[in-house]
């Protein structure tokens, strides 16, 4: 076990820790743009910084292992005036249209500007002006909003594996962009998503939730993905009974909150105009909207006349676990053991 | 991996594979297709459509010939060997490599780089299995990891992904022919005894019919009434000409579903039913991990969840039941099923999801099978001999058309074809076919092709595609504008019952403008 | 058997001056007097005097020629090599004396150098492993060859190596490091990515004496325990490359390099990577990323390259300078190394003298020598007769040292303290007519085209910083933008990943700290104190030298000029945009800057 001290309390922790790990322990908060534990430390975004007694720098507390006996303190003027710097240029960068961008309420720019009380930058000069990237159908890549964390572009690689989006440019005009700067419709990119989810600011926007609330209206509702059958934990955000938003679901142990384009963006079908509303019966060779009752009783009269061995059904593996019992129930108490479904397929 | 486009069937499986393989493990892959995870793969193995139990006996000849079978687990945990190895004598990897065209030298290296492992996990889905072979191939499967003394250890086993979000649950829910709840079969005296009481109902104790059973059985006016929850069978199923025949012949048909499908079109009665998000219940995964699903919205117009269906039509049916929550249907499963007896509601809100066997209220879950010993008891090896497919190419379908699913939908597209976004991206089906059958075929990318079998036609756009060898056509099964299963043979596993989907003899023509 | 050696520098430098046809000339003109078998003719590496290049020296009366042209040529062998009369105008001359200078060693430029690194450079054929070994090459890798892996690194660290390549690190101890990680596989990296603009001290060692660096890393080689490395130079050193390619050809012939080197049993493999030139790659995280193929980007340490570099292995990197000082360290001990530097710095140290000097070129001096010395005596003087003003140390990382510091001792510790740093060894001399902050802007306009673009504050503070000084230099400078910028750059100092960032500000903080009153003029007067800043320059006229001529008031756009024909005109300032186009026009040097 290491030990260190942190703002004046010392905490032991496994050798491997990081700085923010260990304050993490303590409960002292770091702000950070570019940490994910999961992903490669990349130490970018300098948001964590921390004094460290001796060190000539300060230093980035996300990618600094813990050092027997060191000293750092989180809180003082140096590190907030690095933190405050920090934000300063960032917000000299960005689009200042909180009232209308998507992530307002979920943006940490906007959590650590209200937390330093930066309302606005202190210099003037050239901003960032690229297009508009809406060339798929899933999400808007608006790169001025962009503040070069990385974390998509880590995420693509490390999680992903396609690697679809990289950085390109140096200096001030540096980009995050798929190869060539071609739209991602035209680059290898699957659109699972996951840069979408894991994006701090408003760079990257699911079109399925642009306009349709802010994070504090929605309810959020966890359940499973219904594509294949890995069983990825979602996130469903929901307004007005409408689904507005789905992430993948990070304290679910089977996806750790990955998701893939079926899962992130293929619920829209919930919302079908072609959805079944009314039971429908077939007269006169058409099927017509007909009333519960008429239908049930035509079904239950059917069942009932057929001879149990002229009687099959098939369930399905797309339906609940108790939906398929009853339904095997439902057969085998009618008689029959002529039940299945497409477990083939 | 053998028989499976993980990366695209089941995405989020296909990033560990990536993940654990930059973490340093390696990874073989036996597939016709060269699909995404070539490019991580320490050896590929490109077999011929139709060889999988040829090139799996290979790598066991070669893994007993070298000396690198696992013998302690073999003598302690095992029957059968002797048999099984007798019949793999002959299977050198010269003569696997005759029939499914993969080097010697690949085989050899495989088989090598497999036992040499720690400890080492073979996946498989569809690819293995939608043959007539298909059992003989998940056989061979079990004979290659206990060979190895690669089950009943963490991180190994005989992993086949479950291609539906509850595949696994109807199967353990007994939605199948020959067994009730958790595989308890129907023959069995006990087991009917124990459902006849816990039900209060007289039970039939023979086998019922399969899927493509139950089609033959409609056709052979043996079967007049169908039920159809959730299912597209109008689609899905192989050689639709034939189920297309069957549903149009049916006295009555019940189709309880989302969407007005293929199979609904048929249909005497429709009966429309709330969607995932629009209803509480359980899903088991692929993993066998029951997780909770959870209401997110109301279902439009009069649509109803089916377990509400099923019980507002047992009422008419007289039938005392009186499940007014999932939750109480639930308590009713873990009542009947041993695997599932101890997983309740609270349990999974509490911890999450639970995988089976949990027989009771206290036990943690059980993360793999065959743990100490097999679950029957000892592991049996089968002997398994290669025999070809149902269908091989000849000169006047010279090509094989295998199918599957893409990325971006899934199955009969009946979800994914309606949500816009994923439509407007991936709009149309696109028959993969190889560079060279392209060049002598005169078919460039984006060229309309009709493709041809004994049993129908279809046309579609064509890409031409380094993912398919020469001789073999790849297809979906996602759009009902070019199904794929109106040319695909309706031959079936004697044993599973599987059609075979990855294995039939098509032409290919383009179509001029 | 010659009896005379003709060597003709072929550096880049003199290469582009015109070597190659000087050297066609006097072949041409040997044969002409059937003097090829008597005369040799050796092309070296660089002599380090590039300004006067092509140099052409003849051995053994050693007699230093300059600024040689083809068309010198037939002279030169008729007048002194057959008639044996000195031809003066292709002397080297004392700027300040104005006296013909024969000998090399006379030559100020010359004679207060230690040539201890550059040894052989300018003296060998640099593609002959021969006149390497002749001059001791090899004896240092043989000597190691008998000592364990501790003897060697201790040898290293008592001889007082620091790192050649900027920060300054003891190089044995760095070896120790790497030595000491667990491994079964390590490396050792080279960095010949010379980025600082204006420095070329790697690139003439690499051409002119390639052996010394395969040497050097042969031996780090051995000390770590590692036996493969990789030379990561930049692709715009084509010479350079070549001539690395050819002595790792030669190197393995000669059984120095490659499997079971001199019968030890020890394996030694070199690569050469070409790098595509982006400054960042110079920073020793962001170089290894570029060799294993990835974006050229700094990673963050710890992990340290030593414990965890190239593919994850320990990996020690040295740059060509640094290891060009191990096999005389090996081969004459660090006793005898030891006695040349300061307390804290030992050794020599090359650097490259540009600017506003006599003399510009590569220069190797002991280190504590003073600055006046390099900038007075090697570089001879300021040009012109004008006034020094600053030396810019340490390229676009480093800081400028101003006039009362100019006895300060060059090391890497007392540099430090002013603010500059010794960095790879640009030197870049300023007078009077050189504007601080303009210099500035210039070098954080480098530094914000070179930032990776990784970490926040380099990517997007030295832009800021940029733009405060550009807006400074244009007139538009406001009075809160020097504490902005001390601000900024204190934050970008303190908070940025990697070496490129931390020291990007040193510029802007050195000028600001010793030129202080130049941003204060910009900015309050409105005023370029050097007469640079374009859009800060008012014009007059001087009426004692104006005609009356009227070429100005044709070509003024604002008509700002006005006066009667043959009668002094004026400049009316409202009107004048500075523009500079009367200036450039006026035949009588009648327009004048204020």
């Amino acid at each position: 076990m290491i030990s260190l001290t942190i703002n004046g309390q010392k905490v032991e922790v496994e050798p491997g820790t990081t700085i923010l790990q260990a304050a993490e322990k303590l409960g002292v908060f770091i702000p950070s743009f570019c940490y994910d534990p999961d992903l490669t430390l990349v130490g970018a975004c300098r948001m964590c910084v921390v004094e460290v007694e001796r060190a000539r720098n300060l230093i980035a507390s996300c990618c600094t292992p813990a050092g027997e006996g060191m000293v750092v303190h989180t809180d003082t003027e140096r590190v907030h005036e690095a933190r405050r710097a920090n934000l300063n240029l960032l917000l000299a960068n960005h689009p200042l249209d909180c009232l209308t961008c998507e992530k307002t309420g979920n943006c940490r720019l906007q959590d650590y500007c209200y937390l330093y009380g930066i309302s606005e930058t202190d210099f003037s000069g050239e901003r960032k002006d690229y297009g508009f990237d809406d060339s798929n159908p899933f999400f808007i890549r608006d790169m001025n909003k962009c503040i070069l964390c990385g974390l998509c572009v880590r995420t693509c690689h490390e999680i992903n594996g396609v690697g679809a989006v990289g950085f390109m440019n140096r200096g001030f005009d540096t980009k995050v962009s798929a190869a060539f700067d071609d739209p991602l419709e035209d680059s290898p990119c699957v659109f699972c998503g996951m840069c979408v989810d894991v994006c701090p600011v408003g760079a990257l926007v699911p079109k399925q939730s642009v306009g349709k609330g802010r994070p504090w209206e929605l309810a959020t509702v966890k359940t499973v993905c219904p594509y294949c059958g890995t069983g990825c934990g979602l996130e469903l955000s929901v307004k007005d009974n409408e689904i507005v938003g789905v992430k993948g679901d990070t304290s679910s142990p089977v996806n750790r909150g990955q998701t893939c384009v079926k899962g992130r963006f293929g619920l829209g079908f919930l919302q079908s105009p072609e959805r079944l509303t009314s039971p429908l019966i077939r007269k006169n060779g058409e099927l017509v909207e007909s009333s519960w009752e008429e239908a049930l009783n035509l079904v239950a009269q059917k069942l009932r006349r057929t001879r149990s061995t002229e009687l099959a059904g098939l369930a399905s593996a797309r339906a609940t676990n108790e939906e398929n019992y009853l339904f095997q129930k439902l057969l085998r108490t009618l008689g029959t053991n002529n039940i299945d479904h497409c477990a083939r397929l | 991996m053998i028989g499976s486009n993980t990366t695209e069937t089941h995405p989020v499986i296909g990033y560990r594979i990536k993940m654990a393989k930059n973490k340093g493990a390696s990874l073989i892959v036996a597939d016709p297709r060269r699909i995404d995870l070539v490019d991580y793969a320490d050896v590929f193995l490109q077999l011929r459509p139709g060889t999988n139990e040829a090139l799996l006996n290979g790598i066991i000849h070669v893994i007993i010939k070298e000396g690198l079978a696992d013998k302690k687990f073999i003598r302690e945990k095992t029957e059968g060997y002797i048999q099984m190895s007798l019949a793999i004598q002959k299977y050198t990897p010269e003569y696997v490599e005759r029939i499914t065209g993969v080097s010697a030298a690949k085989i050899r290296h495989a088989a090598r780089l497999y036992a040499g492992a720690e400890s080492a996990a073979i996946l498989y889905t569809m690819g293995l299995t939608q043959h007539i072979k298909g059992t003989n191939s998940v056989l061979a499967v079990a004979n290659l990891a206990m060979v190895s003394g690669n089950i009943g250890k963490p991180h190994s086993g005989v992993n086949p992904l479950r291609g539906q979000n509850n595949v696994q649950g109807a199967c353990d829910m007994g939605a199948l022919p020959n067994v009730l709840t958790g595989y308890q079969r129907v023959e069995d005296r006990g087991v009917l005894s124990k459902f006849r009481r816990a039900w209060g109902t007289k039970l039939n104790s023979k086998p019922g019919l399969t899927v493509t059973e139950i089609i033959d059985g409609i056709l052979r006016d043996e079967i007049k009434t169908l039920y159809v929850m959730g299912e597209n069978p109008a689609l899905s199923d192989a050689n639709l000409h034939h189920v297309l025949e069957a549903l149009e012949k049916i006295d009555f048909l019940v189709v309880q579903d989302i969407f007005l499908t293929e199979t609904a079109f048929y249909a005497d009665v429709v009966l429309p039913a709330a969607a995932f998000a629009e209803k509480q219940g359980t899903f088991t995964n692929t993993e066998r991990r029951v997780q909770m699903v959870r209401q997110a919205v109301t279902p439009p117009g009069k649509a109803k969840p089916d377990w509400f269906i099923l019980q507002e039509l047992a009422a008419k049916l007289n039938l005392n039941w009186s499940f007014d929550t999932p939750e109480k249907i639930f308590r009713e499963i873990a009542s009947v099923t041993p695997d599932y007896a101890g997983i309740t509601y609270e349990r999974l809100e509490k911890e999450g999801g639970l995988q089976w066997p949990c027989p009771t209220e206290k036990h943690p879950g059980t993360s793999y099978l065959h743990k100490g010993k097999f679950s029957r008891g000892k592991g049996l090896f089968t002997p398994v001999e290669y025999r070809p497919s149902a269908e091989e190419p000849d000169e006047q379908y010279p090509l094989i058309l295998t199918t599957g699913r893409t990325l971006f939908h899934y199955h009969t597209g009946t979800m994914t074809r309606r949500s816009d976004s994923i439509d407007v991206h991936k709009p149309e089906e696109m028959v993969q076919i190889s560079i060279d059958d392209a060049a002598r075929l005169g078919i460039n990318e984006g060229d309309m092709v009709g493709v041809t079998s004994r049993r129908g036609h279809v046309t579609a756009r064509a890409t031409v595609t380094e993912q398919v060898p020469a001789g073999v056509v790849f297809m979906t099964f996602h759009f009902h504008e070019a199904a794929a299963n109106l040319l695909t043979i309706n031959e079936v596993d004697p044993v599973a019952k599987i059609p075979e989907f990855k294995v039939c003899a098509v032409k290919v023509e383009k179509i001029e403008a | 058997m010659y009896e005379r050696h003709i060597l003709i520098c072929a550096g880049t430098g003199c290469i582009s001056s015109g070597t190659i046809s000087v050297k066609d000339a006097l072949e041409n003109e040997l044969k002409k007097h059937n003097l090829q078998d008597k005369v040799r003719i050796i092309l070296s590496g660089c002599h380090g005097f590039c300004e006067k290049g092509p140099i052409f020296i003849v051995y053994p009366e050693d007699i230093f020629y300059c600024e040689v042209q083809a068309e010198d040529v037939p002279e030169l062998v008729e007048e002194y090599l057959i008639k044996g009369n000195v031809v003066e105008r292709l002397l080297y001359k004392d700027p300040t004396t104005d006296m013909a200078i024969t000998s090399h060693d006379e030559i100020p430029f010359y004679s207060r150098q230690k040539r201890q690194v550059l040894r052989n450079c300018g003296v060998i054929d640099p593609e002959s492993i021969d006149e390497y070994i002749i001059r001791g090459g090899y004896v240092g890798l043989e000597n190691a060859l008998k000592m364990d892996r501790m003897g060697i690194i201790n040898e290293v660290k008592s001889s007082g190596l620091r790192g050649r390549g900027g920060a300054g690190f003891p190089t044995g101890m760095k070896w120790e490091f790497a030595y000491r990680s667990p491994g079964d596989k390590k490396y050792v990296v080279c960095n010949a990515d010379e980025g600082d603009p204006g420095a070329f001290m790697d690139r003439s060692v690499l051409e002119g004496d390639p052996h010394a660096v395969l040497e050097g890393l042969i031996i780090a080689g051995l000390a770590i325990g590692s036996d493969e490395a990789y030379i990561y130079v930049r692709a715009e050193y084509p010479l350079a490359i070549q001539r690395l390619k050819t002595a790792i050809t030669q190197a393995e012939e000669y059984g120095v390099l490659g499997e079971n080197i001199l019968n030890s049993g020890a394996n030694f493999k070199i690569n050469i990577k070409e790098g595509a030139g982006a400054f960042v790659c110079g920073e020793e995280t962001a170089l290894l990323a570029s060799i294993e193929g990835e974006r050229g980007m700094p990673r963050p340490r710890p992990p340290f390259p030593a414990v965890k570099g190239l593919w994850e292995k320990p990996t020690c990197i040295n740059n060509v300078e640094t290891l060009a000082n191990i096999p005389l360290i090996l081969r004459k001990g660090a006793a005898w190394y030891s006695t040349v530097g300061t307390e804290s710095s030992k050794g020599t140290k090359i650097f490259a003298l540009t600017g506003k000097v006599n003399n510009t070129g590569l220069c190797e001096v002991p280190m504590g020598i003073s600055l006046r010395e390099i900038v007075f005596d090697i570089g001879g003087g300021i040009r012109d007769g004008k006034k020094y003003k600053a030396v810019q140390i340490g390229g676009p990382s480093g800081g400028c040292i101003p006039e009362d510091l100019l006895d300060l001792p060059v090391d890497f510790d007392s540099l430090t303290a002013a603010g500059a740093m010794m960095g790879s060894g640009g030197m870049v001399v300023m007078d009077e007519d050189t504007c601080m902050v303009d210099l500035a802007r210039y070098f954080l306009s480098f530094t914000q085209s070179e930032s990776c673009g990784k970490c926040t504050p380099c990517r997007e503070g030295t832009k800021r910083m940029l733009e405060i000084l550009q807006r400074i230099t244009k007139g538009k400078g406001e009075p809160e933008d020097i504490p902005r910028l001390e601000q900024l750059a204190a934050a970008v100092k303190d908070s940025s990943l990697c070496g490129l960032g931390q020291t990007a500000p040193n510029p802007v903080l050195t000028t600001l700290r010793y030129f202080r009153d130049e941003y204060e003029a910009h900015i309050f007067d409105r005023r370029c104190p050097a007469g640079v800043c374009k859009e800060l320059l008012s014009y007059y006229i001087d009426s004692e030298l104006c005609t009356g001529c009227r070429a100005c008031v044709r070509v003024c756009p604002t008509d700002a000029i006005s006066g009667e024909r043959k009668e002094p005109h004026t400049i009316d300032e409202t009107k004048c945009i500075s523009c500079g186009a009367c200036f450039d026009r006026c035949r009588f040097d009648a327009v004048k800057t204020k």
